[in-house]
């Protein structure tokens, strides 16, 4: 499959790609990993007029933490985060969602900005950041502004960036003490979007109590979804097995997912239950230690 | 437009003026005649088309041939060596891992990747590693077997560690 005819321009910073945005507007499309839109070129779902490729652009590609926050440069590439140190040893819910995204040679390329600036339901991303309390920098030509994860998903591919925008950061809060995380996903093989995942991030109190949740679900709605319910029924209360199953209970009364090849809506929702009471069940494990 | 690129590949420097849209497969079989590299499915499911893009496997497929410019790949073309196959092309032999062969240049490049990072896999780092190539023939055990066996071979050799271009 050959996609339509484009100009290709490759900007060499930040304030070029972002000028380049500016004059271009809606015709123009920035290009990261590619893995979402090259596919859609090939398939003439998407014909941008001018495709802005970021990958030349140096320093976008980090992990580390400085001020309170892990800081992911967005050109990162899942596949670095998946052998991440500093992932792997202290945020275990972002390593749970890096090593099943789609299939190692896609993660070779595909990035985290990108993933999360598609704003596709089905990213695994979009549901781990969620319950990450994530937020992301963009910048563009009025500078940089911070947006808290949950006002930047918007709709079905449509996040919070202007048109003129980049994504160029994500942060997530560093681990507090007596906290943990966890990513579950139920798909059909290797390399396809969920049938349902969900991620987990949970702080306990000194008495053990859930002090802080975050629940994001993955593909069974519109968007990646808080799950607000399942997070109210656990924070301040003792995650005893009755807790985790009203909780888990919530999240699939309050997910919205549609029959599909990947099977029925009820029986996505009966996954969610269970994917969230498990991985529920998995962070608290970690965050006791 | 066309755009002048310059890739090395196989250790042989290219050079190109491609169209913006040309895929990255593209370029190697039909402008520079590396056929060795396969287009299955065509819609980065199979990894049949994979190739090293600075030593990690991408699938040329889903990548343009102007975003290699400058970077150094390496093909299932790359891995003999004066007549004499690499150990994974010899692993792939002894250890029945084809049938049909069209996934072979793919699981190939991908497991030389692995190898290169991991010396010693385990069956489960090897079926990890080649979870995005698929084979319709062979139910993988053959594959597994041939990936262990130029684990083995690569050993007992540490100079030829890894792709060799």
């Amino acid at each position: 499959m050959i996609p339509a005819g484009f100009e290709y321009l490759s900007p060499k910073t930040i304030a070029e790609a972002v000028g380049l945005l500016k004059t271009h507007g809606p015709e123009a499309k920035p290009l990261a990993g590619g893995h979402s839109l090259v596919p859609l070129m090939k398939l003439r779902l998407a014909a941008p007029r001018y495709l802005i490729d970021l990958n030349r652009i140096q320093g976008l590609a980090y992990v580390r933490e400085a001020d309170g926050a892990l800081r992911i440069g967005a050109m990162t590439r899942h596949g670095d985060l998946e052998t991440s140190d500093v992932i792997h040893n202290r945020y275990p819910l972002l390593a749970d969602a890096a090593r099943v995204i789609a299939d190692p040679l896609v993660r070779n390329m595909g990035t985290v900005g990108g993933s999360l600036a598609h704003a596709d339901p089905a990213g695994d991303w979009g549901a781990a950041m969620l319950a990450a309390r994530a937020s992301v920098v963009a910048t563009g030509p009025r500078g940089e502004r911070v947006i808290a994860i949950d006002d930047f998903v918007v709709d079905t591919f449509q996040s919070a960036l202007e048109a003129d925008e980049i994504l160029t950061e994500v942060r997530v809060p560093q681990p507090a003490a007596r906290s943990s995380g966890a990513y579950l996903k139920l798909e059909r093989k290797v390399g396809d979007f969920a049938i349902a995942a969900v991620g987990v991030q949970v702080t306990l109190d000194g008495g053990g109590k859930c002090e802080q949740v975050g629940i994001g679900l993955c593909n069974v709605g519109a968007t990646s979804l808080r799950a607000k319910r399942a997070e109210t029924r656990l924070r301040g209360k003792a995650p005893d097995d009755t807790a985790i199953a009203e909780a888990s209970k919530a999240a699939s009364e309050e997910c919205d997912p549609v029959s599909d090849l990947r099977g029925p809506a009820d029986y996505k929702r009966d996954i969610v239950r269970v994917l969230t009471a498990r991985a529920l069940k998995r962070a608290l494990q970690r965050a006791r230690g | 437009m066309a755009h002048k690129i310059r890739v090395t590949i196989n250790g042989t420097v290219h050079e190109a003026d491609v169209e913006a849209r040309l895929l990255l497969v593209h370029l190697l079989r039909e402008v520079l005649n590396l056929t060795g590299t396969h287009i299955g499915c065509d819609t980065t499911n199979c990894g049949a088309c994979t190739v090293l893009m600075d030593g990690r496997p991408v699938k040329s497929c889903t990548i343009f041939a102007v975003q290699a410019d400058g970077r150094t790949l390496m093909t299932v073309e790359g891995l003999a060596k004066d007549g004499q196959l690499h150990p994974i092309q010899e692993g792939f032999h002894e250890k029945h891992g084809l049938q049909c062969g069209f996934c072979t240049p793919g699981m190939m490049i991908t497991s030389c990747a692995l190898l290169a990072r991991n010396p010693n896999p385990s069956e489960e780092d090897i079926r990890w590693a080649i979870s995005g190539n698929l084979c319709r023939c062979t139910g993988y055990v053959n594959i597994v077997e041939a990936v262990k066996y130029a684990a083995e071979k690569l050993r007992s050799q540490p100079a030829a560690a890894g792709g060799r271009s």
